[in-house]
């Protein structure tokens, strides 16, 4: 990855994250710590790896997309607003009785949302259908997801893991977001779910572990999963937990409450503060 | 009359109707008993075994479905619905996902396996979820009809089948309507009963024996339960003395409850609810429990016969 594509993605997750941060806020609830988490992951995949577009967003040939972690909406809704699939403003519209932006994604209302999800456990099982379209219409497409390491301890992860082996989903490639926290506290104390990546190795996948913000890593890992035949992979990301606004690093406590009017200026004011650090440096890129 | 079991007459109407590159079946483990494995002899490509995770299968199906299939997803009745019920809601019903769950060895003619595997709400269930179509048939015929209609319904469909060989109840040039109930006795006025499944053979029984004894009474076969015919509901409430309903299924939810429902509404009319009585079932030869549970053609008369008393 050049400088500059590098430089853009930061931009990007940095777009994500004001946009997690200013839609959570407006709707006075929702899931701010994991989105964070996940911002670099979404950027990656909807700024540079996946082959979709508000033009092509049915078409059967697309990449697709589906967010297990489904609480996690307002970063994958923060990403499909600065890709043009609905209007910036709407994000203000999130959670409103009024709104197409449900809590949780729901492909009936939200353009660009391949699958409705919500329910932990259930998003990879649908991603494993998706996958298993696509071996059998012999489309090149391929599926990404993104579950969290809660999300691990429900058995149907496992049963799709299984599933997804057995039939040699290559297409497939699933993200773990291993923030290390849920709502009831660290994974870890609440039912630890690890070592996720040797449980996935045992069921068949081929796994890498990276640093889930770090962009050289994400990409080595999703052109290393290309490469890989017969095969899903997963790809166990090590995250922070409301990444990139300070005082919810790190805290279980932001895992779905939404910042008041004095929290939200400050988390955009670091946020903004970032952005105009990588607006000087994008001038040298 | 020869004798068909409801979950034979859907793996071969399904493998007729799998011509239609659309259609995928998941099965767990069940094929041979569900009769999908005469979908994936004759179209092997799009069979797919999900193993014994019912919960994985159902919100597969809705991923297969995503990209534009038409999914069959079976299992046993208790399996597919109630312990993928939350996957049934959220994956299938909530995206109006293009899925079509279709459950055999419901009810107590299961029969030996016992109560276990004896599904007797899935109807109830089922029925409580938005965008589902729910569907029972009580022959050969009616299943090979049902399937048509789940394949031409764009939306989750629950599809109630059953184990046992039971009496072909009508024939090749049989008319069914989506939808609408079917008048299968018509005796008289002095009862009317709503039956679903392999109830309307037996309910047909007891209006054959209650003729007899010169009580008139009208049988209708309520093959759709959701949409429900509430015309010819209210209608033959409106015009006979006496309201029953029959089921193979607890009386609590199924189609007792929906019967019941259409008439506090529309024509508040009393109702006597035949069906098992808020109580599981057990093992035994699928006759011995008919007649254990008073769902057999001779019991459902006596039951009529103490009511009109």
């Amino acid at each position: 990855m050049n400088e500059k594509e590098l430089h853009n993605l930061k931009t990007a997750a940095t777009k994500i994250r004001r946009n997690i941060i200013v839609s959570v806020s407006a709707a006075k609830c929702g899931h701010p710590g994991g989105s964070l988490s996940i911002a670099d992951i979404v950027a990656y995949l909807y700024f540079k790896e996946m082959n979709v577009s508000p033009e092509k967003k049915d078409d059967p040939g697309r990449d697709r997309f589906v967010l297990s972690k489904g609480h996690c909406a307002p970063a994958l809704y923060g990403a499909l607003a600065e890709r043009g699939f609905f209007p910036k403003e709407d994000l203000l519209t999130l959670r409103r009785w009024d709104s197409y932006l449900e809590g949780h994604p729901s492909a009936k209302t939200v353009p660009g949302v391949d699958i409705s999800t919500g329910s932990l456990g259930q998003g990879i099982s649908n991603a494993v259908g998706i996958a298993i379209a696509g071996k059998l219409d012999k489309k090149d497409y391929r599926v990404y997801s993104i579950l969290g390491d809660g999300e691990c301890e429900e058995g149907e992860v496992w049963e799709a893991a299984m599933c997804a082996a057995h039939y040699k989903l290559d297409n497939l490639c699933a993200f773990v977001d291993v923030n290390g926290l849920q709502i009831d506290g660290p994974t870890e104390e609440v039912m630890n779910p690890n070592p996720i990546g040797d449980k996935f190795r045992a069921f068949g996948w081929h796994v890498e572990e990276i640093d889930g913000h770090d962009f050289n890593e994400i990409e080595a890992a999703v052109k290393k999963a290309k490469t890989v035949k017969g095969q899903p992979t997963a790809i166990i990301a090590r995250t922070v937990k409301g990444k990139g606004v300070s005082f919810m690093e790190n805290k279980a406590s932001w895992h779905g409450v939404a910042p008041n009017a004095e929290q939200t200026a400050e988390a955009l004011k670091e946020i903004d503060a970032y952005a105009a650090a990588l607006e000087t440096e994008g001038r040298g890129v | 009359m020869g004798k068909t079991a409801t979950r034979d007459a859907y793996g071969k109407a399904l493998a007729e109707f799998g011509k239609d590159e659309r259609i995928v079946v998941l099965d767990a483990d069940l094929s041979k008993s569900t009769k999908t494995a005469v979908f994936k002899d004759a179209w092997p490509d799009r069979h797919f075994n999900m193993g014994i995770a019912e919960g994985n299968m159902m919100a597969v199906a809705a991923g297969l479905a995503s990209t534009g299939k038409i999914v069959f997803a079976s299992s046993f009745a208790v399996f597919a619905t109630s312990r993928a019920y939350e996957q049934i809601r959220n994956s299938i019903c909530y995206p109006n996902a293009n899925v079509k769950i279709c459950a055999t060895h419901s009810g107590i003619t299961v029969g030996e396996d016992g109560a276990s595997h004896q599904s007797i709400e899935d109807i109830s269930i089922m029925r409580t979820l938005p965008n589902m179509t729910v569907l029972c048939p009580s022959d050969g015929y009616e299943t090979k009809f049902c399937v048509k209609t789940a394949l031409e319904t764009d939306g989750p469909v629950y599809l109630r089948l059953g184990r046992l060989a039971v009496e072909d109840f009508y024939d090749e040039n049989t008319v069914f309507e989506k939808g609408k109930g079917k008048v299968v006795r018509d005796y008289g006025n002095d009862a009317v009963i709503f039956a679903t499944g392999y109830m309307v053979q037996q309910s047909a029984a007891a209006a054959d024996i209650l003729l007899g004894e010169g009580i008139g009474v009208k049988v209708v076969d309520i093959f759709s339960i959701k949409p429900i015919d509430k015309e010819i509901i209210v209608k033959n409430a409106e015009k006979t003395n006496f309201v029953v309903t029959c089921e193979e299924h607890s009386i609590i939810g199924g189609l007792g409850s929906a019967v019941c429902e259409v008439l506090s509404e529309e024509r508040p009319t009393k109702v006597l609810r035949i069906g098992m009585n808020d109580t599981f079932g057990k093992s035994g030869t699928p006759d011995a429990l008919l007649k254990l549970f008073g769902l057999d053609g001779s019991s459902v008369a006596e039951k009529i016969r103490k009511a009109l008393k």
